[in-house]
């Protein structure tokens, strides 16, 4: 017996019974880890946003100020207040996992939990900050 | 595929970290408080300069493509587990990784020309 099980991807021809997409509306759990997964759809979204920016930036300051004012109009305020929940969603769902991903050891003991969530909430703060600061001075 | 699974994970998480630390606050600056006059826009003068900084051409092409590649990965289980796609695991993944390699391109091509 040398040879493992072989597993595979998908098996058509299994029976499977019928799920309905919106399996994951049935139970709360469930429904936090669909939209904590969408939120990275915002995140695509913003990516894009500053893709937009620099490509106006680049050509001029008349192209740039269509940009600004695109970005006043209801659409886009709409788009970005949904983005920015989103967004806020996924750090605090992605901070709050982390010790989760990675146990980190120092002299031989375990980094308690609340430590590298305190980080990580701290890295957050000083960071906003430093952007903030940047951009405001302008 | 199987060979580049580690790799797509470490852009996932990269990825992941990068929008959970940056994502929020420029959200809020660029797409609200700015549009809306909460607080004073920088003027096109200061951001054109600031984007031709080296520096800061590296921190916007790290702020664009390692959070587009953490949105595939996650697109990707999201459209397979979500709708029940599995059957089109390798046409999804093109689609969503292709996005990302799109995305990554146009920055580059951008930061690169800025002048």
């Amino acid at each position: 017996m040398s040879a493992g099980p072989r597993y595979t991807l998908y098996h058509p021809r299994w029976y499977r019974r019928r799920v309905s997409v919106w399996w994951w509306l049935q139970n709360r759990s469930y429904t936090g880890f669909v939209l904590r997964e969408l939120t990275s759809v915002f995140v695509a979204f913003f990516a894009m946003v500053s893709l937009w920016q620099l490509r106006a930036l680049a050509q001029g300051p008349e192209t740039y100020g269509r940009f600004l004012a695109r970005l006043g109009t209801p659409l886009f305020l709409a788009l970005d207040t949904i983005a920015f929940l989103s967004v806020l969603f996924h750090a605090i769902t992605w901070f709050n996992l982390t010790p989760k991903a990675i146990v980190l050891r120092v002299g031989g003991k375990r980094v308690p939990d609340w430590v590298i969530v305190g980080s990580n909430y701290a890295a957050w703060l000083v960071l906003s900050g430093a952007v903030a600061v940047v951009l405001l001075r302008g | 595929m199987g060979r580049i699974t580690p790799l797509l994970w470490l852009l996932f998480s990269a990825g992941g970290t990068v929008a959970a630390l940056l994502f929020p606050v420029h959200l809020f600056l660029t797409g609200l408080a700015f549009p809306l006059g909460w607080l004073e826009a920088p003027s096109y003068e200061f951001l054109h300069r600031l984007v031709t900084h080296p520096l800061i051409r590296l921190y916007l092409f790290v702020l664009i493509s390692l959070p587009l590649f953490h949105w595939a990965h996650r697109f990707r289980y999201t459209l397979y587990d979500g709708l029940q796609l599995k059957h089109l695991t390798e046409l999804i993944a093109v689609l969503c990784y292709g996005a990302a390699v799109l995305g990554t391109a146009m920055s580059v091509y951008l930061l690169w020309n800025l002048s």
